[in-house]
C-alpha cells in the first residue's frame, strides 16, 4: 500500500453540526484502516476522503455509520472543477486585485488633493494610471464580456452604463494626465469596480453556497446497487456504472438505482416520490419497479432494463424542460432598474456637455463636468445594494434551514400571491408513521421497541422513533434474530416474541405490522402517513399574508380529502404531471403562483412557478426544478422563506429610494461642475456603505 | 523628491506583498470552509494512545 495508490472521494454528511462533529469524523475515520486521512469542510457539509482503491463504497458509507453519521457518496473529487465556482474564484481575484489598486491609488490620491502641485502631481497621476491601467484590463473584464454580450443582442443592462462609464472617465484622466491637468479619475474609476465587484462577488458567493447544500442533499447522485456478478457474488457498482440486463439486489429499506423487471422475490414499494400515490404498491416477479422508489418490504433481485433515460423519465424532463423557459423570461430587479437608469444617466451627462458647450465653457471643461455626471451616476450603491441584501437573506434563512437558489429566486418569491401545495411529502411527511402507540400496553411497548430497534426496515425505523418520542424503555430480549421478508425474532425470558408482517392481510393495503408471543397475536400496529406537525399553522400563516392556498395532488380523492377538510383547504385530485402543469397555467394568467412540491411528478409543476420550493426529502428531481429548498419535518420554514423575501424586497426599494436621493442631491452639484475627484470619492463611498448597512438590517429580521 | 523615491516602491511592495499572500491563501484553499476554521479551535488534538 503506497500513498500513490490512494484514491480521493467525496462525501455529502448533512449533519455536521459542531466542531464535535469534526473531531468525531477526521479522528474516527481514520482508524479505519482503509481510510488514510478525512478532512471535513464545514461549510459545505463535506467530507473529503483519502483510501484504498478496493474499499467498496458501502465500507466507507459504514465507517461514516458507525461513528453516527449519515454520508452520501458525491461524484468524485475531480468536480472541483465545475464552472460556477471557478467564476466565483475568478470575481474575487478582481475583488482582490481591485482593492489592492484601490488603496494604492487612494494613498498616491490623497496627496494630490491635499496640495501636491506640479512636477509631483503629474508623477502621481502617472503613478496612478500605471497602476489603474493593468487593473481596469483585468478587474473591469466581468462587466465589459457582459456589456458587449448584451450589446451585441442588442439590450442593455446594468453592465452597459458602467462599461461607458469606465472608458469614457479612463480615456478622459489619461488625457489629463498627459496634459499636465488637475483632475485625474483613476481613483473613482477603480473604487467603483471594487464595490461593483464585490457586490457581483456576493451574488456568486451566495449561489454557490446554496448550490452546495443542494449537493448535499442531492442523495441519489453518485449512489449505485449491489450487482450480482456471474460468480453469484455481489459487488458494489456505481449507479453511473450500471448496464441494462445487470441484476441487482435491493434490500429492504433500499432506494432502486434504476428502472427493471422484478427477477425475485415479492415487495412492496413506495412509490411517493414519483406519483404521490401515499399507498404502497405490491410488485412480484416481472414486474416493471422504476428507479427512486423505495423497496419496503422484502430483498427483491431487478434485473435492469433502462438506465437514466426511462420514457416516463425522458417524458417529464421534456415538459420540464418547456415549463423552464417561462421563467428565464423573468428579468432581474436591477436590469429592470437598469433599462430605466442608463438611457438617463447618458441623457444626462449628454446634457450636461452640451449645455457647458452653449455657455461656451470649451469643450475640455464641458466633457469633464460630463464625466463627473457619469461617474456620480454610475450605479455602484445600485449594484451593491441588491445582491448585499439578498445574501444577508439567504444567509439567514439558511439558519432557520431555507436554501435560497439565487437572488432571482428571492425576488420571484416576494412577488406570489397563491399557493399550490402537493399533499404527498410536501404537506404530509411522506413517510410511514406509527399509529395509536400510546394505547398499547407498556409491557407491549417496551417489547416492540426493542425488536424494532434490532432492524434498519423502514417499517420499524418507524416504529422506533415513534416510541422512543414515547419514552419508552426497551424490554430485555436476547438472541435477536431477523429473517428478511419476514420480520424480527427474539427471546424474552423463556418465550419466543416476534414482530413482522402480518399473516392475513389486514384491512386492504394499508402497512402493518404484528407484535406477537409464543405465536398468539399480541397487537397489530399501523401505519400511514402523517401531516406536518404545523401544516395548519403555516396553512393559516399563509392566508393570513393575502396567499390563496390549495391543494394539488397525484393521490386518489379519498386520500386527499381528510387532508384538504383538516386544512380547509380546496383540492384538485388525481392529477398527472401534464394536469398539474396545465393547472399552473391556468392560474398564472391572472396571478403569481408560488409551487410546493416534492415528487418527480411535481417537476414540471415546479420549474413552471413563478416561484417553486421543494422539501429537503424531496425527489432529485423536485429539489433541482425547485428554487428554494426546505429542512426538516416543520412547514414554517415557508412561511419564514417568504416574509423574508417580502421585507428583503422592501429592504431594496428603500435602498433605490436611497440611491435615486444620494443623486438626486449629487447630480445638481455635478452639473455645476463642483464635484471633483476629491468629492467623487467621498460620494461613492458613502452612498455605498449607507446601502450595505440598511442591508444589514434584515440580518435580525428573521426573529 | 528623494524620499518619494524610495517610499512609493516600499508603499507599492507591501501592497503586492499583501495582494500575493492573499492570493496565496486563496489557492491554498483557506477561504473553503471558513466557518470550519471557526469552529475547529475546538477541537482537541487527539493524544497518542487516546481511547
Amino acid at each position: 500500500m503506497t500513498a500513490a495508490a490512494l484514491i480521493e472521494r467525496d462525501f455529502a454528511v448533512p449533519d455536521i453540526r459542531c466542531a464535535g462533529c469534526i473531531a468525531k469524523l477526521e479522528q474516527g475515520l481514520v482508524r479505519d484502516r482503509r481510510i488514510a486521512a478525512a478532512r471535513v469542510n464545514f461549510t459545505e457539509k463535506r467530507v473529503h476522503l483519502s483510501c484504498v482503491p478496493d474499499a467498496e463504497m458501502p465500507d466507507l458509507i459504514g465507517a461514516f455509520t458507525t461513528l453516527g453519521f449519515e454520508a452520501h457518496p458525491i461524484g468524485d473529487a475531480l468536480g472541483d472543477a465545475d464552472p460556477a465556482a471557478a467564476d466565483s474564484r475568478e470575481l474575487l481575484r478582481a475583488v482582490a486585485v481591485s482593492g489592492f489598486a484601490m488603496m494604492n491609488i487612494m494613498l498616491l490620491s490623497v496627496s494630490v488633493w491635499s496640495g501636491a502641485s506640479g512636477a509631483t502631481r503629474d508623477l502621481f497621476h502617472w503613478l496612478s494610471a500605471m497602476i489603474a491601467l493593468p487593473t481596469i484590463a483585468y478587474a473591469g473584464r466581468p462587466f465589459f464580456r457582459s456589456a458587449w454580450r448584451a450589446l451585441r443582442h442588442r439590450q442593455t443592462n446594468m453592465d452597459v452604463p458602467i462599461s461607458i462609464g469606465v472608458l469614457i472617465t479612463t480615456g478622459l484622466s489619461l488625457f489629463e494626465t498627459a496634459t499636465s491637468g488637475p483632475h485625474a479619475y483613476f481613483d473613482g474609476v477603480v473604487m467603483l469596480l471594487f464595490f461593483l465587484l464585490c457586490g457581483r462577488w456576493l451574488d456568486s458567493v451566495m449561489r454557490d453556497r446554496a448550490r452546495g447544500g443542494v449537493t448535499a442533499l442531492l442523495r441519489n447522485m453518485g449512489t449505485g446497487a449491489m450487482v450480482l456478478g456471474d460468480d453469484g457474488k455481489s459487488r458494489w457498482t456505481d449507479a453511473t456504472a450500471l448496464e441494462p440486463g445487470m441484476v441487482m439486489l435491493v434490500a429492504a429499506g433500499e432506494r432502486l438505482a434504476a428502472d427493471g423487471a422484478v427477477l425475485r422475490g415479492t415487495s412492496r414499494l413506495d412509490l411517493s416520490l414519483l406519483t404521490g400515490e401515499s399507498a404502497p404498491q405490491l410488485v412480484r416477479v416481472d414486474d416493471r419497479v422504476h428507479a427512486g422508489t423505495l423497496n419496503l418490504d422484502a430483498p427483491i433481485e431487478v434485473r435492469v432494463s433502462a438506465v437514466g433515460g426511462d420514457t416516463a423519465l425522458a417524458d417529464i424532463a421534456r415538459l420540464m424542460g418547456e415549463a423552464a423557459q417561462g421563467k428565464s423570461r423573468y428579468v432581474r430587479i436591477a436590469d429592470r432598474a437598469a433599462r430605466l437608469y442608463a438611457p438617463a444617466v447618458h441623457a444626462l451627462a449628454l446634457i450636461a456637455f452640451i449645455g457647458w458647450m452653449m455657455v461656451g465653457a470649451g469643450w475640455h471643461h464641458s466633457l469633464l463636468i460630463a464625466v463627473a455626471v457619469l461617474i456620480i451616476t454610475c450605479p455602484c450603491a445600485l449594484g451593491l445594494a441588491v445582491p448585499a441584501a439578498q445574501i444577508v437573506a439567504a444567509g439567514a434563512l439558511m439558519r432557520v434551514g431555507v436554501l435560497i437558489k439565487d437572488g432571482s429566486a428571492l425576488e420571484r418569491l416576494a412577488e406570489v400571491d397563491r399557493a399550490m401545495i402537493d399533499k404527498t411529502g410536501t404537506l404530509t411527511l411522506g413517510r410511514p408513521e406509527a399509529r395509536d402507540l400510546e394505547r398499547l400496553d407498556p409491557q407491549l411497548q417496551s417489547l416492540a421497541l426493542a425488536l424494532a430497534q434490532a432492524s434498519r426496515h423502514p417499517l420499524s425505523e418507524a416504529l422506533t422513533r415513534g416510541l422512543q418520542a414515547l419514552d419508552v424503555a426497551r424490554a430485555d430480549v436476547h438472541l435477536v434474530r431477523e429473517t428478511p421478508g419476514f420480520g424480527v425474532e427474539a427471546k424474552w425470558g423463556d418465550r419466543v416474541v416476534t414482530l413482522g408482517r402480518p399473516n392475513d392481510p389486514v384491512a386492504g393495503d394499508a402497512l402493518a405490522t404484528q407484535l406477537s408471543i409464543d405465536g398468539a397475536l399480541a397487537a397489530t400496529i399501523r401505519f400511514a402517513d402523517r401531516l406536518r406537525p404545523d401544516a395548519r399553522a403555516a396553512m393559516d400563516a399563509l392566508r393570513t399574508d393575502g396567499i390563496d392556498v390549495s391543494i394539488l395532488s397525484g393521490d386518489r380523492a379519498a386520500a386527499v380529502a381528510p387532508v384538504a377538510r383538516e386544512l380547509a383547504m380546496t383540492a384538485q385530485t388525481g392529477m398527472s404531471p401534464q394536469d398539474k402543469l396545465a393547472a399552473l397555467a391556468r392560474q398564472s394568467a391572472a396571478h403569481k403562483v408560488l409551487m410546493i412540491g416534492d415528487g418527480l411528478n411535481d417537476g414540471p409543476a415546479l420549474a413552471a412557478g413563478h416561484a417553486s420550493m421543494a422539501p429537503g426529502s424531496a425527489s432529485d428531481v423536485g429539489k433541482n426544478a425547485a428554487d428554494c429548498i426546505f429542512l426538516g419535518d416543520r412547514l414554517m420554514p415557508v412561511v419564514a422563506a417568504l416574509r423574508m423575501a417580502r421585507r428583503t424586497q422592501a429592504i431594496v426599494r428603500q435602498n433605490f429610494a436611497l440611491a435615486i436621493g444620494y443623486n438626486v442631491i449629487a447630480v445638481p452639484l455635478a452639473f455645476l461642475g463642483y464635484v471633483t475627484p476629491l468629492v467623487a470619492a467621498l460620494a461613492m463611498s458613502g452612498s455605498s456603505l449607507i446601502v450595505v448597512g440598511n442591508a444589514m438590517r434584515l440580518k435580525r429580521a428573521i426573529r | 523628491m528623494n524620499g518619494l523615491a524610495l517610499l512609493i516602491p516600499i508603499a507599492l511592495g507591501l501592497g503586492l506583498l499583501g495582494l500575493a499572500a492573499f492570493f496565496w491563501s486563496l489557492r491554498r484553499g483557506q477561504f473553503d470552509d471558513l466557518d470550519g476554521a471557526a469552529l475547529r479551535i475546538f477541537v482537541e488534538d487527539e493524544e497518542e494512545g487516546a481511547v
